[in-house]
């Protein structure tokens, strides 16, 4: 009776070597953030800071929505607001059809992935490129981006060498990441050069100059969007700020957070569209207005989208990002799912061992492992739990409650482990057993150790 | 002199009696008087972080019937600390819980803020690998935290380090979950392992002879690997160093 995620990652962990190399790979990132993270002596004051400003802002989100709109308005933007997966999808290409366009371009956003926008695009005809060069990989291979800052972190080169072989037509077994790279790098030029509509993320989004700004290392949504005649911007409606000074806050924890740089390479600021051409910004809801509902969870909306909790996860760095079968992977997407499909999602909040790391990285000061641990109750009262494990528990906690019965409990089952072992060395039944062996049972248990001391 | 009341993890108390035994041991070598309730059972963490708190609320009010009237609760577990310290919890009588909560210590969290324990008498010549329980490090602040811009220090840590002839060897990744996880580590059991294997060669690698920490729960998982690998190394609780280090 193991949960989708535990599933999956049983199947990542099959090839031990590619889970040590994984497990690795996002450790030395965790590292670069800690070494980032202590060059600056405030880092704990920007956490405090930045915590702060979204705290408020969340707050005042209504407010800081419509002094958004008025700003982006008055600066010749277009604003849309949609409810969900569904009107974001369905105004994006009411665009794309006014403007005749039947290919574009777009870098990351993950807002447009947990909308499933390319299969819907797609569906409609629609030839969608992503920029990004880890989304474009995975892209090629039909698979879901694993991570959401290093989306083709689960593949190493040889298989981006392979996937370039079978679509971009590289040399088979050049595995020469340098060689890689050029041969995207044309193909993604011709890409940029034919696209009338250019769609891109939004990291923020500043309330009081109606702006966003979008950071990349790769300078994609740069030339995605200024070779375009329309450039579409889409964000969940949580990345707002009040101020243009509040942005060096997140700019400078965003980074470090992320990968250890001290800046994104490209942090670009959009005001309003160039002469002649035209910028959307689209506002999404899609289950964030009941988020912020929650009293538990709302301060999940305070998320940046900066990874760390990822790769700090040593249960994520152990079960890849598809082990958690939706956009947003890792410790974060584990409480900001359940909110967004609860019975779909059950089993993620009981994908981590609560050990804390997660929210000692966040740089906006989330308690992801405290939401993990209280979705679980919500979790359990819904009746999503397997009735197998609840009758367990209801056992457990009956047992627990009444010190006879414990005692009774537990004499038998040192009785039963060290006079019937194959009850329970069995590896079939019992997964403990499987790759550890069973705590030895002492003849006397504490208390009766004491009791007898206490005689004597 | 002070009165402890010892809370013995209902795990230790049927599986690993040595480590009560030697908890009880070296707070009456340090001049404790040690009362053990003896109707404790469990503090109901298996079934809150299950997600069903709601069905803790009996050993709740066994917790509390047993120790509410102790000035100070000490107990060889990190894990379960923390547990009654966050989520205890009785609409009949929210007082002796809050009470319960500002008067539970962690064994060395006891030994080193409280009876400031800076000496040992004996020693114990050994090389001696510490894994950070996470329970008791990032929620009861035993010691500082890898992730955080913050002062080194460490409770456990230091009071090892103060033992004639131990050599302590700390891993490289000093902070990074076993894999225990409670019901994780067998509703997870491949990342749980994974885990634990991971820890485990790191400490390999250290050529530690024991491996000891605040946790006997994360200690029984990495227990279980060591023992199916037939590793020379062994698991011993801090408390059982501590005790054979106070002659």
């Amino acid at each position: 009776m193991s949960s989708r995620h535990a599933q999956l990652a049983e199947q990542f962990n099959a090839d031990e070597p590619r889970t040590n190399w994984h497990d690795q790979t996002l450790w030395w990132v965790r590292q670069k953030r800690d070494r980032a993270a202590n060059t600056l002596p405030e880092w704990e004051q920007l956490r405090q800071w930045a915590s702060d400003i979204k705290d408020h802002t969340l707050s005042n989100l209504h407010a800081y929505l419509l002094e958004f709109e008025k700003n982006a308005l008055a600066n010749g933007v277009f604003v849309h607001w949609a409810t969900d997966a569904e009107e974001h999808n369905r105004i994006i290409y009411e665009i794309l059809q006014k403007a005749g366009v039947d290919h574009i371009v777009k870098s990351k956003s993950m807002l447009t992935e947990e909308c499933h926008l390319n299969p819907y695009l797609q569906g409609k005809g629609i030839d969608v490129v992503d920029t990004d060069l880890g989304e474009r990989i995975v892209q090629f291979r039909e698979e879901a981006p694993s991570h959401i800052v290093l989306p083709a972190i689960h593949l190493k080169k040889e298989d981006v060498s392979n996937t370039f072989h079978e679509h971009l037509g590289t040399e088979k077994g050049n595995n020469d990441p340098q060689y890689l790279t050029h041969a995207a790098r044309l193909h993604l030029r011709e890409k940029f050069i034919q696209s009338d509509i250019a769609i891109t993320g939004v990291n923020f989004a500043i309330a009081e100059t109606g702006g966003i700004v979008v950071c990349t290392n790769e300078g994609n949504a740069d030339m995605g969007a200024h070779a375009a005649r329309v450039h579409i911007a889409c964000m969940g409606f949580e990345k707002i700020i009040p101020k243009a000074e509040h942005l060096g806050v997140f700019t400078r924890l965003l980074a470090r957070s992320a990968t250890g740089q001290p800046i994104t390479t490209y942090t670009s600021h959009f005001h309003r569209p160039a002469p002649g051409k035209e910028m959307h910004i689209v506002l999404v809801d899609n289950g964030r207005s009941r988020q912020l509902g929650r009293e538990d969870f709302r301060n999940s909306l305070k998320c940046i989208r900066c990874a760390a909790c990822f790769n700090t996860c040593p249960v994520y760095r152990r079960s890849g990002g598809h082990s958690y079968h939706t956009a947003v992977a890792g410790p974060i997407g584990s409480i900001l799912n359940p909110n967004l499909d609860m019975k779909a999602n059950a089993d993620l909040p009981f994908a981590s061992t609560l050990c804390g790391s997660c929210s000692n990285v966040c740089p906006v000061k989330i308690n992801i492992h405290e939401q993990l641990w209280k979705w679980r109750q919500v979790i359990s009262a819904e009746g999503l739990t397997a009735p197998s494990k609840k009758l367990g528990m209801q056992l457990m906690a009956w047992v627990l409650a009444r010190p006879g019965i414990y005692r009774f409990a537990g004499k038998t089952a040192r009785w039963v482990i060290s006079n019937l072992p194959f009850l329970v060395k069995n590896k079939t039944w019992n997964p403990w057993f499987k790759q550890r062996e069973m705590p030895e049972a002492p003849k006397q248990s504490f208390q009766e150790w004491y009791i007898n001391q206490q005689r004597s | 002199m002070y009165t402890v009341g010892l809370f013995v993890p209902c795990y230790i108390d049927q599986f690993y009696p040595q480590v009560a035994i030697s908890s009880l041991q070296l707070l009456e070598k340090l001049g404790c008087k040690v009362v053990v309730p003896l109707n404790q059972t469990c503090c109901g963490q298996p079934m809150a972080n299950s997600g069903f708190a709601s069905l803790s609320k009996g050993c709740d009010a066994n917790f509390i019937q047993n120790f509410y009237e102790l000035d100070y609760i000490v107990c060889p577990s990190g894990s379960c600390t923390l547990h009654i310290k966050e989520h205890l919890h009785s609409e009949q009588f929210p007082d002796k819980a809050t009470r319960i909560q500002q008067r539970i210590y962690e064994l060395t969290e006891f030994l080193t803020d409280v009876l400031k324990l800076t000496s040992f008498k004996g020693s114990f010549p050994r090389r001696v690998g510490l894994h950070n329980s996470c329970h008791g490090q990032r929620g009861l602040h035993l010691s500082s935290m890898s992730e955080l811009v913050a002062p080194v220090f460490s409770k456990p840590a230091d009071l090892l380090q103060r033992i004639n002839g131990l050599e302590l060897v700390v891993p490289e990744r000093s902070d990074e979950c076993c894999g225990f996880g409670g019901t994780f580590c067998v509703f997870e059991e491949a990342v749980s392992v994974k885990m634990g294997k991971d820890r485990i060669r790191e400490h390999e690698q250290n050529q530690v002879e024991i491996l000891t920490g605040g946790d006997m729960s994360c200690l029984m998982h990495l227990e279980g690997i060591l023992k199916r690998k037939k590793s020379p190394v062994r698991v011993m609780h801090i408390a059982e160093i501590l005790n054979a280090g106070y002659e």
